[in-house]
């Protein structure tokens, strides 16, 4: 056993078997992903773990009905009794007051209830034989054989086809289902196939994974992919690509290591994938989202910062007397800290330049200043004479206003203020071009 | 009391603790919580295992309690600042720490006595069986029968001590939180309780039924009544009522008596769904064909 894990992969994959286990994992992973998406935006993303636990009962049936154990005879008895538990949900949340979570908790534990009477029924009827119904339920992949692989195929197949035809309807159906009845399209008809698409996709996971995660299988790769995209073409490709990528990372786990069941590693692989999208997803990552907040926090401090000194100037009427950081730190409220680190990142910026302990404004920064300046007290006048606010409630609006007015609103407010000289405290409107 | 009557009992208390937690989780409309929960625990029930190497229920009860309160935080995290939509965050959360638990479970499972059956369906025909001993070897009746009325009593007690706060926040947090009640500390309770009560009742009757008790009670009286006041009793009731019932369908049927309570639980709220008096699919029904009725003759033709 001096083989490196890679070796003894690829020893692995020249077993037929293998490579069925893991084509089955792969497409299993991508059907469900995809499909699994228009169930996610329909906010139906528990919909998968209520059907599968609807699927007991089925099982149940269709082996008191057969005496069988044909994988067959089990998944249509499954996909029965899932297709009216997606049923049940829907006429629940159609005909009554309760909502889709609790129609979806009252299925789902009912009828696994009753799965589980069948059950104890047919192993009081004395077979033996019904060790093995509720392993089916458990899933391993490592049982998977070729004629698996063959029904996993024509499914997934059978479902992307699917997905392509009628892509336009299950769209409009995912995002403003109202809007597609007023259209008059045959809605009941589109979500019942939906629903169907589901059902067949969650039967036929279910010998690979079992009952509780084949609910992630569904849920989690469009959660990941919604991380990356708005667009849903994109939105369902990642899906799709991120369910097959984990679904060959769990089924190569367990056939490497046999003891390690499959279907909690693929959702362990895909988890971590939705981990990844969570934090570092480029636009609406938590990390990307954490940093641009800060990015404008920070901006409008340093922003403040080149106002006050400005304002200093213009107090003392002579912008080159240097000002220590604690003046700005008293007058905005901040931080002695805070105050410091801002001054440094504006001199970074070319901003201010350093004399002593303090600070003054350079050429370039008195002029970005004074437009911060011309901007807020623009926004003030326009306030107190456009909406006839009270000179003394003008301030703090403009306070907001001036990181946020761009220049060609800054030269509408003067031309509707008809280049305005002074702000309602009386103060001088810097000219827009310095050095007037 | 004989042995029957140990069952229905705990399944009574089971059903009132979960009716009281599982009307306000409706409301929230968080009813797959408990379902979430009642999977989530796993791993901190094999955690527990592991370290302790033994089967005393308190440290698995430590462990499981933990984790619930993980998967309530985790879920909120997710909704909240990784804005994923809430169902998801739930599906996501659970499912995961599921993986992990059986993932645990299969590592270990050569050396321990553990698996997930056992751990997921408690099951409740053993009520009777598990008795709390004391030390002198003096027994004080059924262990879950102690458990399950102590979180019955603490869900009572916390539920009318917080009532009004509890009501606003289920109906309109917002208004809640502008009047300033504590909306975060009374969501963090209600995880708190249902982690509490579903780590318990899974224990003592399996989780399925938590799920099952959760949600059929306070569904069933959210369709018979519209005031707050009355659905949480309503809930308790209709619980007792169902696991008396699944107890005797348990028995004719000779079934598993956590899947007859179920499906008593179903059954319940199918008849609520089809025949109250007020928002009933029957009811309104017939309650229109009667207006029409009325009113021909009544009405000018041209509205009839």
């Amino acid at each position: 056993m001096n083989e490196t894990p890679l070796v003894a992969f690829a020893h692995l994959l020249t077993d037929a078997n293998v490579r069925a286990v893991l084509l089955g994992s792969l497409l299993l992973g991508a059907g469900a992903g995809t499909i699994g998406t228009f169930a996610l935006l329909r906010r139906q993303a528990l919909l998968g773990d209520a059907l599968a636990h609807a699927t007991l009962p089925g099982v149940c049936l269709a082996f008191l009905a057969t005496g069988s154990k044909h994988p067959l005879v089990l998944l249509t008895g499954a996909s029965v009794t899932g297709w009216l538990g997606t049923r049940t949900v829907r006429a629940i949340t159609q005909h009554t007051r309760i909502r889709e979570d609790a129609a979806l908790a009252l299925v789902l534990s009912v009828f696994f209830g009753a799965g589980i009477v069948l059950l104890t029924r047919i192993q009081r009827t004395g077979a033996a034989a019904q060790a093995g119904l509720d392993k089916f339920l458990f899933g391993q992949a490592a049982s998977l054989v070729q004629s698996d692989v063959w029904v996993l195929t024509g499914v997934t197949l059978a479902l992307l086809a699917a997905v392509l035809v009628a892509f336009k309807e299950f769209q409009l159906l995912s995002f403003d289902e109202g809007f597609a009845r007023a259209l008059g399209w045959p809605v009941g008809v589109l979500e019942g196939l939906l629903a169907t698409l589901i059902t067949l996709t969650v039967t036929v996971g279910l010998q690979l994974v079992g009952v509780v995660l084949m609910a992630a299988l569904l849920v989690t790769p469009g959660a990941a992919a919604r991380f990356w995209t708005d667009r849903l073409p994109r939105m369902l490709l990642l899906a799709a690509l991120f369910g097959a990528v984990s679904g060959v990372l769990g089924a190569s786990v367990s056939l490497l290591a046999p003891r390690m069941p499959t279907g909690p590693w693929t959702v362990v692989a895909i988890t971590t994938i939705f981990g990844i999208s969570l934090l570092f997803a480029p636009r609406r990552g938590v990390v990307a989202r954490a940093w641009r907040r800060r990015r404008l926090v920070a901006r409008t401090t340093e922003e403040n910062a080149l106002a006050s000194f400005w304002r200093f100037g213009e107090a003392e009427g002579d912008w080159r007397v240097p000002h220590p950081a604690g003046r700005l730190a008293t007058t905005r409220g901040l931080s002695r800290l805070v105050a410091e680190r801002t001054m440094r990142a504006l001199r970074r910026q070319g901003w201010v330049e350093p004399e002593g302990d303090a600070w003054r404004l350079t050429p370039p920064g008195r002029t970005r200043a004074e437009q911060i300046v011309r901007l807020h007290r623009l926004w003030e006048l326009y306030l107190a004479e456009r909406l006839h606010l009270p000179a003394d409630h003008v301030h703090e609006e403009a306070e907001t206003m001036e990181h946020l007015l761009t220049p060609e609103l800054a030269a509408q407010l003067e031309a509707t203020l008809a280049t305005p000289e002074r702000d309602p405290h009386g103060r001088a409107i810097p000219a827009a071009e310095p050095g007037r | 009391m004989n042995e029957a009557g140990w069952i229905m009992l705990a399944g009574a208390l089971a059903a009132g603790s979960c009716g009281i937690v599982g009307s306000f989780l409706l409301l929230r409309r968080l009813a797959m919580l408990g379902d979430a929960i009642s999977h989530a625990v796993l791993p901190g029930i094999a955690m527990a295992f592991l370290l302790t190497s033994s089967r005393d229920p308190v440290p698995m009860l430590l462990g499981a309690g933990a984790l619930g309160l993980v998967t309530a935080g985790l879920t909120d995290w997710l909704h909240r600042t990784g804005r994923v939509q809430q169902d998801a965050a739930i599906g996501v959360t659970f499912t995961w720490l599921f993986a992990i638990g059986v993932i645990l479970i299969s590592a270990f499972a050569g050396q321990v006595d553990l698996d997930q059956e056992c751990v997921l369906y408690g099951e409740i025909a053993y009520v009777p069986l598990d008795h709390w001993l004391l030390a002198d070897g003096r027994s004080m009746g059924p262990r879950a029968i102690w458990v399950m009325g102590g979180v019955f009593a603490l869900n009572v007690v916390w539920v009318t001590v917080a009532w009004k706060e509890l009501r606003l926040c289920a109906f309109d947090p917002e208004l809640a939180a502008s009047l300033g009640l504590p909306v975060v500390g009374m969501h963090v309770a209600l995880m708190a309780a249902t982690s509490l009560t579903t780590v318990a009742a899974f224990e003592s009757v399996g989780a399925i039924l938590v799920v099952a008790m959760l949600v059929g009670p306070a569904a069933t009286a959210f369709l018979l009544t519209d005031r707050l006041a009355r659905m949480v009793p309503l809930a308790v009731a209709v619980g007792a009522v169902a696991s008396v019932l699944g107890y005797l369908l348990a028995h004719a049927l000779d079934a598993s008596i956590a899947g007859c309570m179920a499906l008593a639980i179903g059954l319940l709220f199918a008849l609520a769904a089809l025949f109250s008096p007020r928002h009933g699919v029957v009811t309104r029904a017939w309650r229109q064909r009667r207006l029409v009725a009325e009113s021909r003759g009544v009405m000018p033709p041209a509205l009839q």
